[in-house]
C-alpha cells in the first residue's frame, strides 16, 4: 500500500480549473518528483494533498482520507509542507522558526538531529528570519520541516531563486535524508535534471493531468521529457 | 511635571486599548470598531459585581475572566463566519457589534451615569516638590503591569509564540499543523482583556455610562496610527506621547483647554497619515507590480 495516493483528484480557483483529475502514488521511503511547465498544476497538486485548496476526488495518506479534511488536520497526520516561497514567518527569530515546526514544542534530541544537518543555525539562532540570505531561508524551511519529524515531505520548488552550489548543497540533504533515515519525499520542482537526479520515480503534469509517469531512467529516455524538460 | 503623569496615566489607558487595537489588527487586518463598546460592557460586568458586594479587585479579577470569553466567543460566533469575506464585510460586522452593545448595554443597566469606585486613594503626594496624583501612578501602574504580563506571554510562553506565529502568517501556521481559529479566538480572548482593564481604568475618571470608551476609543485609533497600526510596541508608546501631548496642550494651550482636546488627537492623527503613514514603529507596505 503506497503512502500517499491520489485518485481522480480535481481542483479548481474560483472558475478557473487547475487539476482535471490527478492520480499518483507515494511509496514509503521513495523520493517522487512531480515535473511540468508553469500552471501546470504541480504546486496546485501539492495545496490539494494539504487541503490549502478545495478539491474533489479521493486523497489517501497511510490508509486515511485527507479529503475535505483541515490543513491544521493534515500536518497533524505527518506531512510537512514547504511551499514555494518557503513560508518561514519572517518577524520570528530563526530559532522560534524553527520550533514552530513543532507547534513551539522542541524536544532537545530533535533540536540536534536538526542543527547536525543545518550547524550554521546554532550560529544564527537570535537573527530575524527575514534577514537570512533566500539559501538560508529555504535551508531553515527544510530544517523546520524536519523539526516535525515528518512522514512525508513536500517540497515545492526548492531550487527557485537559488545558486547552483545551495542548490546542490540542498538537494545533498534532501538525499542524505531518504537514505540515511528513509524520509520519503514528494517534490515539485521546474528544473528537470536536478529533480530527476534525486528522484527513483517522476511525474510528468501537462495542464492539469499526469501526460507521462516512470522511473527517473524511464523519464530521461522519453523523448519528449528530454526535448521539453531536459534540453537534449 | 504633574500634567505629564496625569498624561502617562490617561496615555497608558488609550495605550491598553491601542494595544488591543493591534493585537486584533496584526492577526486579522482587521480594525474591531466594537473594542470601546466590549471594554465598556466588561465595565459595567465590574460595576454589577461591585453593586453586589464584591470589593474592587475580585471584580476586576472575575471581569477580566469573562471579558476573555467574551472576547473569545466574539470571535467564535461572529467573526469565524465571515473570515474569508472581504474585509469591509467583517468592518461592518464590527460596527454592527458596536451598535448592539451599546444598544444592550443601555438596556441592561439603563443610561444614567453611575459612580464607578477608584481602586486607588484619591489623595496626592509630593515627590521633590512635584505634586501627582496617587490615582494617576495606580492607574499608570495598572495599564503597564497588564501590558508588561502580556508581553511576557507573547516573548517566553509556547502559546505566546505560535500566536505571533498565526499573526504573521496563517496559512504557515496551518501547514505546520496550529488550529489557527483557535489561536484567533484566544486573541480576540486577550484583547478584551487589555480593553476591560482599559475600561476598568478610565471609569473612575469619566464616570460610567454606555458611552465611557467611545472617545477613548478615538483617542486610541490615533494612539495606535501614531505608533504603527501593526506594531504592539507603537500602540503603547503611541498610547503614552498621545496622552500627555494632548494633556499638555489641553493644559497649557489656552484655545484648547478642555474642549478642543479630541480635534487636537485628530490632529495628530491626520498629520500622521500624511507625514508617515506607517507611524513611528510601523512598517510601511512595499507591494512588488
Amino acid at each position: 500500500m503506497p503512502l500517499l495516493e491520489l485518485r481522480d483528484v480535481r481542483a479548481r480557483y474560483g472558475p478557473i480549473r487547475a487539476l482535471h483529475g490527478v492520480s499518483l502514488t507515494v511509496d514509503e521511503g521513495d523520493v517522487v518528483a512531480l515535473l511540468g511547465a508553469n500552471g501546470a498544476g504541480k504546486t496546485t497538486t501539492l495545496r490539494s494533498v494539504s487541503n490549502m485548496v478545495r478539491t474533489n476526488g479521493e486523497i489517501v495518506f497511510d490508509g486515511r482520507r485527507l479529503t475535505r479534511r483541515s490543513p491544521e488536520f493534515v500536518a497533524r497526520q505527518g506531512i510537512a509542507h514547504v511551499p514555494e516561497g518557503r513560508g518561514l514567518f519572517p518577524e520570528l527569530s530563526v530559532w522560534e522558526n524553527l520550533r514552530m515546526g513543532a507547534r513551539g514544542r522542541l524536544a532537545s534530541k530533535e533540536a540536534e538531529r536538526v542543527i547536525e544537518a543545518f550547524p550554521w543555525i546554532e550560529r544564527r539562532r537570535d537573527q530575524h528570519a527575514a534577514t537570512l540570505s533566500g539559501g538560508e531561508q529555504q535551508m531553515l524551511a527544510l530544517a523546520r520541516a524536519l523539526a516535525s519529524k515528518p512522514r512525508l515531505l513536500m517540497l515545492d520548488e526548492p531550487s527557485l531563486g537559488l545558486a547552483p552550489t545551495v542548490v546542490r548543497e540542498l538537494f545533498g540533504i534532501v538525499r542524505r535524508l531518504n537514505e540515511e533515515e528513509g524520509l520519503t519525499v514528494l517534490v515539485v520542482e521546474q528544473n528537470a535534471t536536478i529533480a530527476l537526479g534525486l528522484a527513483s520515480r517522476a511525474y510528468v503534469l501537462e495542464v492539469g493531468k499526469v501526460a507521462v509517469e516512470g522511473t527517473s531512467d524511464e523519464l530521461e529516455r522519453h523523448e519528449a521529457v528530454r526535448k521539453s524538460y531536459l534540453g537534449y | 511635571m504633574q500634567q505629564v503623569v496625569s498624561g502617562l496615566a490617561q496615555g497608558s489607558i488609550y495605550a491598553s486599548l491601542a494595544l488591543a487595537l493591534v493585537l486584533i489588527y496584526r492577526a486579522t487586518d482587521v480594525l474591531n470598531f466594537a473594542q470601546g463598546e466590549m471594554a465598556t460592557f466588561t465595565t459595567y460586568v465590574a460595576w454589577s459585581l461591585m453593586d453586589n458586594g464584591l470589593s474592587f479587585w475580585p471584580a476586576f479579577a472575575v471581569t477580566l475572566v469573562v471579558a476573555f470569553v467574551g472576547g473569545a466567543a466574539v470571535e467564535r460566533v461572529l467573526i469565524r463566519p465571515v473570515e474569508h469575506r472581504p474585509e469591509i464585510v467583517i468592518v461592518i460586522v464590527t460596527i454592527g457589534l458596536l451598535i448592539a452593545l451599546n444598544g444592550l448595554t443601555g438596556w441592561i443597566w439603563g443610561p444614567e451615569v453611575k459612580a464607578f469606585d477608584s481602586p486607588f486613594p484619591l489623595r496626592t503626594i509630593d515627590v521633590a516638590g512635584v505634586v501627582i496624583s496617587l490615582q494617576d501612578l495606580g492607574v499608570l501602574a495598572v495599564c503597564l503591569i497588564t501590558v508588561a504580563l502580556l508581553w511576557a506571554f507573547f516573548r517566553f510562553t509556547t502559546l505566546g509564540l505560535v500566536m505571533r506565529a498565526v499573526a504573521n502568517s496563517q496559512d504557515s501556521s496551518r501547514l505546520l499543523g496550529v488550529r489557527v481559529g483557535w489561536m484567533l479566538a484566544l486573541g480576540w480572548g486577550l484583547a478584551a482583556v487589555l480593553g476591560a482593564v482599559a475600561g476598568m481604568m478610565a471609569a473612575p475618571a469619566l464616570t460610567l455610562d454606555p458611552n465611557l470608551m467611545l472617545v477613548v476609543l478615538i483617542y486610541s485609533f490615533a494612539a495606535a496610527v501614531l505608533g504603527g497600526i501593526d506594531s504592539p510596541v507603537g500602540a503603547v508608546v503611541g498610547g503614552l506621547v498621545l496622552g500627555v501631548v494632548i494633556n499638555l496642550l489641553g493644559t497649557y494651550v489656552d484655545f484648547i483647554g478642555g474642549e478642543l482636546r479630541l480635534p487636537a488627537a485628530l490632529t495628530v492623527l491626520l498629520l500622521v497619515l500624511l507625514i508617515r503613514p506607517q507611524g513611528l514603529f510601523g512598517h510601511r507596505v512595499v507591494t512588488r507590480v
